[in-house]
Formats: structure tokens, C-alpha cells, sequence
């Protein structure tokens, strides 16, 4: 069972967001970064999961420059047999998706398994295109994945419930919350991952089709003002001429 | 602590000088104490028990003999990545770090530098993993800062030892698989020799009733004609620089374990300064508040700098005793100090179990006292510096 994983590189959820030239870019300085959790602690532990049931290989996959590294070496650390680096700066998720269809067509893999989307800038379009440009089925914000044979069972969340889907043959899938739970690398892990392949390949040099304008913070929250329990005109008077909701 | 909201604090991006690698295994230990530990501790702490089941998770995070080469088990690593992991540690509590340290330090370390092949092969792929835990017998009832003074003994009686005597305050000792113990042979020359569980006349009663250490088990070691195979001595060196040089490799874990706990005081109390609301403001906009903060983060980045160059003299085999004992000291009580304000930044709050302070407080007046106390430390700096010895 030959399985690609996308591994994406999002900053710290405790990062402070600033944006530089003209608030089209994300300000890096000082910022930490982190596997994505979609990616790290639901596609890729699910598909090391499958790998050691059914005698696999795990091989990560991610578009960006040696700032990426450290990300990747983590992956491998977990468990990742192997890890490609598609050398590009990532500029928008059809770039992205298209360098890693490039990549994965020609190498045969059961599946692609990437998280329903990076924790930065959420897209959730990377696993859709890299299906589409390869001509493979898409199951999306998938909770559970088992593997019989050529069968895939995959089960999706829903409005109010849980759909469960076939798949024959290759497929994409994005994962969500549920998938599998976190493994934390150990120092087995870690010493291993010094001396696995992490193979850096040139860009097929797929453009964006998209180009972002401009960037920007959510407002300030405000403070929280309190009203007297009894002065019900006061809070009246505050929801209709500041608040505007009533 | 259930919820802990801990993150770090690096003022001089002292994580530039750290390898990728370095980053990792810190990360990964901070992640897997979070997970397993951080939930436990203070019920643990309370009962004044050890978390036994989280041994084998502490072995695969390497926190048993991180240096301790592949050929027997361990994973080689610097004495960087030895010292971050017991930052992590101790960052959440003293007693974690003192299983990690005494079983890393006082037990692999002599078996791995003094112990013969066959004791290595035996014994240190198991400690490794924490299939087997061991223990460090040296203080004595009679005999704490003056260890060269001990009467523990054995005599040769042919083809094995007799060892008699008793050691006290020994961390792991109640559920150790096997203890390096420190006794005089009929030359009074200090001869290492490793005892296990289970040889006749071996005993290890649990010590209770500590107010610091609580999640870290204490015992006695009592040995009464304990018959010791010859094979159990370490042949290859005695003295008493042998167990000191030990305590040395205790000692370095010991100060980057300070760092982790003050930085816990630290962010606890930086954290609370900016929820905590008083005459209508954060406490954290008041001078007094914002000067105890100051100065916590000013000594824990002064800290950070002397350890991490105390760990590249270590790696280079340069970092002598006295070093040692200069960041082991100025590194506890800094952090005992910061435990100690931060609690009181957090008022009637710092004194529950919902925060840290408190906890580390106690514990850090263990670290000040084991592994030699303050004063000891100044007198070897005293000593070093002036070529006197002042112990007498
Ligand atoms: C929780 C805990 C765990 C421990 N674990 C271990 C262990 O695993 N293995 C082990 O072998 N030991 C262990 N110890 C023992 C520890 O190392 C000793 O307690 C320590 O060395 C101090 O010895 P003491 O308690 O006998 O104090 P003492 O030596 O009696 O000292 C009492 C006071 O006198 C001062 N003093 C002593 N001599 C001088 C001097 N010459 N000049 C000036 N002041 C002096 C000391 O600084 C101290 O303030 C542990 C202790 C604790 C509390």
C-alpha cells in the first residue's frame, strides 16, 4: 500500500498575526511554525495506521523552500517513511495542488491523503484540485477511513449525522477532526529521522491563479460594558443606538 | 494543571543557537508532558505517590541516559538535548526530573563510565527503556554533605562481598529494580557497586510524610549481609571522584530543570497579571507588578545563557566541577525565588492547587538541598577561586 501524504507548513496558533508590503503578505519575523494539525495528527497518522496493517509505505509530500525542512523532518520523525520537498515558494492552492498531481501521477499511489485544510489561511481546495488534475474520486472532511482490498469505506460528517462513502481503486481524501489521534515523535523516531530520504525536486512550474490583494485583521475586540441588572432602559438604549441590533 | 496552558519564554532567542533537531526532542518532550503528565501531577502530588505507569512513555521521550550511546540502548545524543529534556521536565514538576536525573545521571551514567561490559550490556539497554529503574546510594543518616565520612562497608569474603550499612533520602529507591551503591571496602577506599532487587538482606522501606517531592518516591536503602557477586563491583574507577563525577552530570540536568521550572512560575504569573483584574485594571499595569515580572524574565534569560554555554563547555569535555556547582546554585535558587513571587503575584489563588507555584516552591527546596546544598556550592566556588578549601 503506497500512501502520499501533503504536508503543509501553518504558524504556531499561539503566533501573533501582522501582515508587511501593503498588507499583502504575512509577516513571518519572529513567528514559530508547525505541521499543520489536519495534516500531522489526522492524514498522517491514519495513513501510518494503514501502513504498518497492511505493509506500506508513508511518503509526505510538500511544496516549499528549506524553511520547510524542520516541518518535514518532524513528519518523518513520527513515522513517515520517506518525504518529497517540491522546491516553490507556495503562492495559492492551484499552484500547489498542481505541482503535487506533477509529482504523484507518475508514481502509483493507493491514495492522497491531505487535512480539510491548513490552519492559516483555510482554504480546503488542495485536496479537491490534486483529485481533479489526477482524474481520481475526491472524499472530503472525511472522520473515518478503513481499507478492505481495493475498498475504500470512508465516513464523512454531515448536517446532523454520518455518510459513508465507497471508493474503489485510488482516491484523494481530506481529513478531519476524528480521523486518528496525535502521536507525539519519540526518540526512536527522531534518530531514525536523521537518516531518511527526504528528496528535494525542482518545480514542474505551475503558476497561481490567484493573486491576494490585501489582508486584514478581524476589529479590535471591544471591551465589555456592564448594565445595571435594574436599568433595562439603559440597555435598551445600548443595543438599539450602539450595538445597532434591536 | 489539567488544563495547561503553559508556553514558553526564550527573550533572546536562545532557540537560534539550538538545532532543528534540538528544537524537536524539546518539543516533543514539552508535547508528551502536556499530554501525560501535566493532567496527573497534582493528584499524584497530593497523594505523594510516583506515576509509575508513565515510565515506559518517559524512556521514549529520552528520559532515561540520553547520552547514553546506540550500542547499549540509549540514543546518543549532546548534553544539549539532555539539558532540554530535563527543562521539560522539571517544568512541570521537580519530582519527574528527579526519576529522569537520578536514573539518567546515577545509575546509567557510572554503569556507562565505570561499569565493566558485561554490567553495560546488562543493564543499561533496560534502564534505557524503563524496563528496569534504578537508584543512587550515597547519603548516609550520619553522612549527607560529608559523603567521603560513610560507613556503609563491604568485605571480601572470597568469591563475593558482604555489604553492610543503611543510605537515606534515596529518590527511586521503594520500587528500584537495582541500586548503585557507594561503600568503603576494608581499605576504606569508596568502591561503586550495583545491588539488585531481591538479593538477600536488601531492603528499600519507603520514607513519608515529605512536604517537597511529594510525586517523586524517597526510601532508605538497608543492606544487612547482603551477599554481592564480585561481577556487581565497577571496576573502572573508585574514590570518591567517582560518585562526584556523577553528581556533576546530576548537577548540569539540574540547572537547565531550574530554567523549566521558573519559566512555568513565570509564565504562570505573567499570564494571571494580564486576566487579574484590581481597582479596575490588570495587576500586570502596576509597577510593582510589572518590576517582579521584569526581573523574573531578566534572571531566567541570564539563566538560559550560562546553561546553554555550560552545555557546549560539557559537549567539548571542558566544563569543570566548580562550573558545574556556580550554574547548579545560581540556577536553583533563582528559581526558588521566582516560584516564590510569582505565588505571591497570584494572591490567595497562588496558594491552590490550580496553579504551579506553589508546588515547584516546595519541590525546588529539595533541588536546593540534593546534589549538594547551596552553601556546598559556594564553598567549591570558594575554594576554586581561592584555593582554599573552607568545608572543615
Ligand atoms: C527529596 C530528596 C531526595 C534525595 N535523593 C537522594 C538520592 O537519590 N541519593 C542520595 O545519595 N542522596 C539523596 N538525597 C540526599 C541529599 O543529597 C542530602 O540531603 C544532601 O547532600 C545534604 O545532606 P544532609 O541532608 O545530610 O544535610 P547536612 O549535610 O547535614 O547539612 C545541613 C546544613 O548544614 C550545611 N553544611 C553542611 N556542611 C557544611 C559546611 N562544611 N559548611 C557550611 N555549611 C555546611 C548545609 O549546607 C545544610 O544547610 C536526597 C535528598 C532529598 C531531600
Amino acid at each position: 500500500m503506497k500512501i502520499l501524504v501533503c504536508i503543509s507548513k501553518v504558524p504556531d496558533t499561539t503566533a501573533k498575526i501582522s501582515f508587511t508590503d501593503g498588507d499583502t503578505k504575512f509577516n513571518e519575523a519572529g513567528v514559530q511554525f508547525i505541521i499543520n494539525p489536519y495534516d500531522e495528527w489526522y492524514a498522517l497518522v491514519r495513513g501510518l495506521e494503514l501502513k504498518e496493517a497492511n505493509n506500506g509505505t508513508v511518503t509526505t509530500i510538500s511544496v516549499g523552500g528549506p524553511d520547510y525542512d524542520p516541518i518535514i523532518r518532524k513528519a518523518l520523525a513520527i513515522g513517515a517513511d520517506a518525504a518529497v520537498r517540491i522546491d516553490a515558494q507556495p503562492t495559492d492552492s492551484y499552484q500547489v495542488a498542481s505541482e503535487i498531481a506533477n509529482y504523484a501521477k507518475d508514481n502509483g499511489y493507493d491514495m492522497v491523503l491531505c487535512g480539510k485544510e491548513t490552519i492559516d489561511y483555510n482554504g480546503s481546495q488542495v485536496g479537491g484540485m490534486i483529485a481533479e488534475l489526477m482524474d481520481l474520486p475526491y472524499v472530503s472532511l472525511a472522520v473515518k477511513l478503513e481499507v478492505n482490498g481495493t475498498i475504500a469505506t470512508i465516513e464523512r460528517d454531515v448536517q446532523g449525522g454520518t455518510e459513508v462513502v465507497e471508493v474503489s481503486g485510488a482516491f484523494v481524501l481530506s481529513a478531519s477532526k476524528g480521523m486518528a489521534e496525535q502521536r507525539i515523535p519519540n526518540m526512536r523516531g527522531i534518530m531514525q529521522a536523521r537518516t531518511k530520504p527526504l528528496t528535494v525536486v525542482p518545480a514542474s512550474g505551475s503558476s497561481a491563479m490567484t493573486e491576494v490583494v490585501s489582508y486584514e485583521l478581524p476589529p479590535a475586540k471591544t471591551a465589555c460594558k456592564m448594565v445595571d441588572a435594574e436599568d433595562m432602559d439603559e440597555l435598551i438604549s445600548l443595543l438599539h443606538n450602539e450595538a445597532k441590533v434591536i | 494543571m489539567a488544563n495547561d496552558r503553559y508556553e514558553a519564554h526564550d527573550y533572546y532567542l536562545m532557540d537560534d543557537l539550538l538545532s532543528d533537531e534540538h528544537k524537536l526532542i524539546r518539543d516533543s518532550a514539552r508535547a508528551w508532558v502536556k499530554q501525560e503528565v501535566s493532567p496527573i501531577i497534582e493528584d499524584y502530588y497530593e497523594r505523594a505517590e510516583f506515576p509509575k505507569q508513565i515510565i515506559p512513555g518517559l524512556g521514549a521521550i529520552g528520559g532515561f541516559g540520553p547520552y547514553i550511546p546506540e550500542e547499549y540502548g540509549g540514543p546518543g545524543l549532546d548534553q544539549i538535548s539532555y539539558g532540554l529534556i530535563m527543562q521539560e521536565l522539571e517544568r512541570c514538576d521537580s519530582g519527574l526530573r528527579s526519576t529522569s536525573s537520578v536514573q539518567s545521571s546515577l545509575v546509567m551514567y557510572p554503569i556507562w563510565k565505570f561499569g565493566s561490559e558485561e554490567q553495560k550490556q546488562k543493564y543499561l539497554p533496560k534502564l534505557a527503556t524503563g524496563e528496569f529503574i534504578g537508584c543512587f546510594g550515597l547519603t548516609e543518616p550520619d553522612f549527607g554533605s560529608n559523603p567521603g565520612g560513610m560507613v556503609t562497608n563491604i568485605k571480601d569474603a572470597g568469591d563475593h562481598y558482604i555489604l553492610n550499612g543503611a543510605k537515606m533520602w534515596i529518590s527511586n529507591a521503594p520500587f528500584a529494580d537495582c541500586a548503585v551503591v557507594w561503600a568503603k571496602n576494608e581499605e576504606g577506599r569508596i568502591k561503586g557497586l550495583i545491588v539488585d532487587r531481591g538479593m538477600e538482606g536488601f531492603e528499600t522501606p519507603e520514607m513519608h510524610g515529605k512536604h517537597s517531592l511529594r510525586a517523586s518516591a524517597t526510601g532508605e536503602l538497608i543492606f544487612n549481609n547482603v551477599k554481592i557477586p564480585k561481577e556487581n563491583i565497577l571496576p573502572n574507577k573508585d574514590g570518591l571522584g567517582a560518585p562526584l563525577q556523577c553528581l556533576d552530570s546530576a548537577r548540569y540536568g539540574i540547572a537547565w530543570g531550574a530554567i523549566g521550572a521558573a519559566l512555568d512560575c513565570y509564565d504562570a504569573a505573567l499570564r494571571y497579571s494580564k486576566e487579574r483584574i484590581q481597582f479596575g485594571k490588570p495587576i500586570g499595569s502596576f509597577q510593582l507588578q510589572q518590576k517582579k515580572l521584569a526581573e523574573m524574565i531578566t534572571e531566567i534569560t541570564k539563566a538560559q545563557l550560562l546553561t546553554f554555554r555550560l552545555g557546549q563547555l560539557r559537549n567539548d569535555g571542558k566544563a569543570t566541577s566548580s562550573q558545574i556547582s556556580m550554574a547548579k546554585r545560581n540556577n536553583v535558587d533563582m528559581a526558588l525565588k521566582i516560584a516564590r513571587e510569582a505565588r505571591q503575584m497570584h494572591g490567595a489563588m497562588g496558594i491552590s492547587n490550580e496553579y504551579p507555584m506553589m508546588r515547584h516552591m516546595a519541590n525546588l527546596e529539595s533541588v536546593i538541598t540534593y546534589e549538594g546544598t547551596h552553601d556546598i556550592h559556594l564553598l567549591i566556588t570558594g575554594m576554586d577561586v581561592t584555593g582554599i578549601p573552607a568545608f572543615q
